[in-house]
């Protein structure tokens, strides 16, 4: 049976989105090679000190070993409740379900601004008794970016469970496997790929949010998002030109790799 | 009846960490937002009075409503045309339409705001070409005003809505098109009279998904709108860190969340969540 291809002028429209797409991504490459202390287009020489900038000025390198280990603390922690509470919901199916999953996909759902007014209130309250958890620590942003990022990580986790054939968990359970067996012996190796996904999606919101770390952090927390933002606020700091080339660079590699691991799982 | 009661048990156990967490850490904080709009700086409707008179929040609301329904339509009919080749495009062309949607949508909104400031300001890749042909001599305001903010937020909402608008086109029937062709339509009719009117679910999915998302949106307004162009969720920003005014900060983003949710409630009316993904 025929299918229906796009005409030339389908073609022509979606080149121009194309275009458009990935015009933003490409003009940084120029402006991270210009020897000018500010936002230039190179004329003439090019150079590479804003790549140097990045490994000699210490900002930059705290910057991002801590949002590292805010990915990982929030990552994990986002993970393992999603975790749990998706097994409670597949395994028990008790009710009010739709009404439980609806109120943790909230954080999600609610506009960013206002969560992140949410957790600000939140972490300022915290703070009055406690000054290493709260606002402006490390330990606070983790927290609200688990806040923000468990939504992800149970929808990917209820999927994965979701095209589980039901039947293996039953036979375990005739066969007198205890809820921690099924849970851990038979249900979590079928889902590990989903698990899996689930961490590191929470890592990589976790490691590009600003919209609540913004509210949340001023002098002592500040995540790489944080430091760009301020650079880019002020004088527009080429360095950032450079570290977003980078981070380009890193993306297209892990998509690349990903579509050749999902076709040759296909095959 | 033991088993009936360790199952309620075992559900309980797994499902009350995620719960307690998102009740103290989420919902309690958000009554919190609820009450400081009732009680700063005075108890009482105050606020939300405010809200009504005071000309500069009812401007930005404006512009907030404005700028989203502008690039809502802007993105839906964008995404439309390149998921057309991404679901219907021969292998090769689905390839280089996916990485032109994925690449984006996973580059943070930080670095593809800073890659307008590039393109568009005064000493940008656009203005310094133009100004290198002789096509100008003074450089164009481009950025730092609304139609930086929409070029920039466009670029961002265009992978959202790309998605609902693929899986309704992929579950769409080959054989009434061919239909459509056997009967003497041409091809045009046929993509304006049958493809579109066919995918209409996922052109409304899409465009509800994108303009609430506008409504709530930040980063890309304040960096490209540079303080001129203000949205609501810029305006919440500058209520609570410039001008200490946490009332009228927390006020609007109750009445945002009361929009957005009622948005949400018609797109659930109108369309099936299943439709969506």
């Amino acid at each position: 049976m025929p299918t229906y291809r796009p005409g030339p002028v389908s073609l022509i429209l979606a080149a121009l989105v194309a275009l458009f797409l990935l015009l933003p991504l490409l003009a940084v490459i120029p402006v991270s090679l210009t020897p000018s202390r500010m936002l230039a287009m190179p004329s003439g020489e090019l150079s590479l000190r804003h790549y140097r900038a990045l490994i000699e000025d210490p900002r930059w390198i705290n910057s991002i070993l801590l949002s590292i280990r805010i990915g990982i603390v929030s990552s994990a922690f986002s993970t393992v409740l999603a975790l749990c509470f998706s097994l409670g919901v597949w395994m028990f199916q008790p009710r009010f379900t739709a009404a439980l999953v609806g109120f943790v996909l909230l954080p999600m759902v609610v506009p960013p601004v206002v969560s992140a007014i949410t957790l600000y209130f939140l972490l300022t309250s915290i703070s009055g008794f406690s000054a290493f958890f709260g606002y402006d620590t490390w330990l606070g942003v983790a927290m609200a970016h688990a806040v923000m990022t468990v939504p992800f990580a149970t929808v990917l986790i209820l999927v994965s469970l979701s095209q589980l054939d039901r039947r293996i968990d039953l036979a375990a359970r005739g066969l007198g496997a205890t809820v921690w067996e099924r849970a851990t012996r038979i249900i979590m190796p079928n889902i590990k790929f989903g698990i899996v996904t689930a961490a590191l999606l929470s890592f990589v919101l976790s490691w590009e949010e600003i919209g609540v770390t913004l509210f949340i952090t001023s002098v002592n927390a500040i995540t790489l998002p944080r430091l760009m933002w301020m650079g880019l606020r002020d004088n527009i700091d080429p360095a950032i030109a450079a570290l977003s080339v980078i981070l380009i660079i890193i993306t297209v590699l892990v998509l690349a790799v990903r579509s050749v691991v999902v076709r040759l799982r296909q095959e | 009846m033991r088993a009936y009661f360790s199952d309620r048990m075992g559900a309980a156990l797994l499902m009350a960490p995620l719960l307690l967490f998102l009740v103290l850490a989420y919902a309690w904080p958000f009554l919190g937002v609820v009450k400081w709009s009732f009680t700063l700086p005075t108890p009482g409707l105050g606020q939300y009075n405010a809200l009504l008179t005071d000309d500069l929040v009812q401007s930005v609301f404006i512009r907030t409503l404005r700028i989203a329904a502008i690039v809502t339509v802007v993105s839906v009919a964008a995404a439309y045309a390149i998921t057309v080749v991404w679901v219907r495009g021969t292998p090769v062309q689905r390839v280089i339409a996916e990485f032109c949607i994925l690449v984006p949508f996973w580059i943070s909104v930080l670095t593809r705001a800073f890659g307008w400031v590039a393109l568009l300001s005064n000493r940008g890749l656009i203005n310094t070409w133009l100004q290198s042909i002789g096509f100008i001599s003074e450089p164009l305001t481009l950025v730092r005003n609304e139609f930086g903010v929409i070029v920039g937020m466009t670029h961002f909402l265009i992978p959202f809505a790309v998605f609902p608008l693929a899986s309704s086109m992929r579950s769409l029937d080959d054989r009434v098109l061919l239909a459509a062709r056997g009967l003497g339509s041409s091809r045009m009719r046929t993509f304006w009279s049958v493809f579109v009117p066919m995918t209409r679910s996922g052109i409304i999915g899409s465009a509800l998904i994108v303009f609430v998302f506008s409504l709530g949106f930040f980063v890309t307004p304040a960096i490209l709108g540079g303080g001129r162009s203000v949205m609501v969720a810029e305006l919440i920003y500058l209520r609570i860190f410039q001008s200490p005014d946490w009332g009228l900060g927390a006020a609007i983003s109750v009445v945002l969340v009361l929009f957005v949710g009622a948005l949400m409630a018609l797109l659930f009316r109108y369309v099936r969540p299943r439709q969506l993904v």
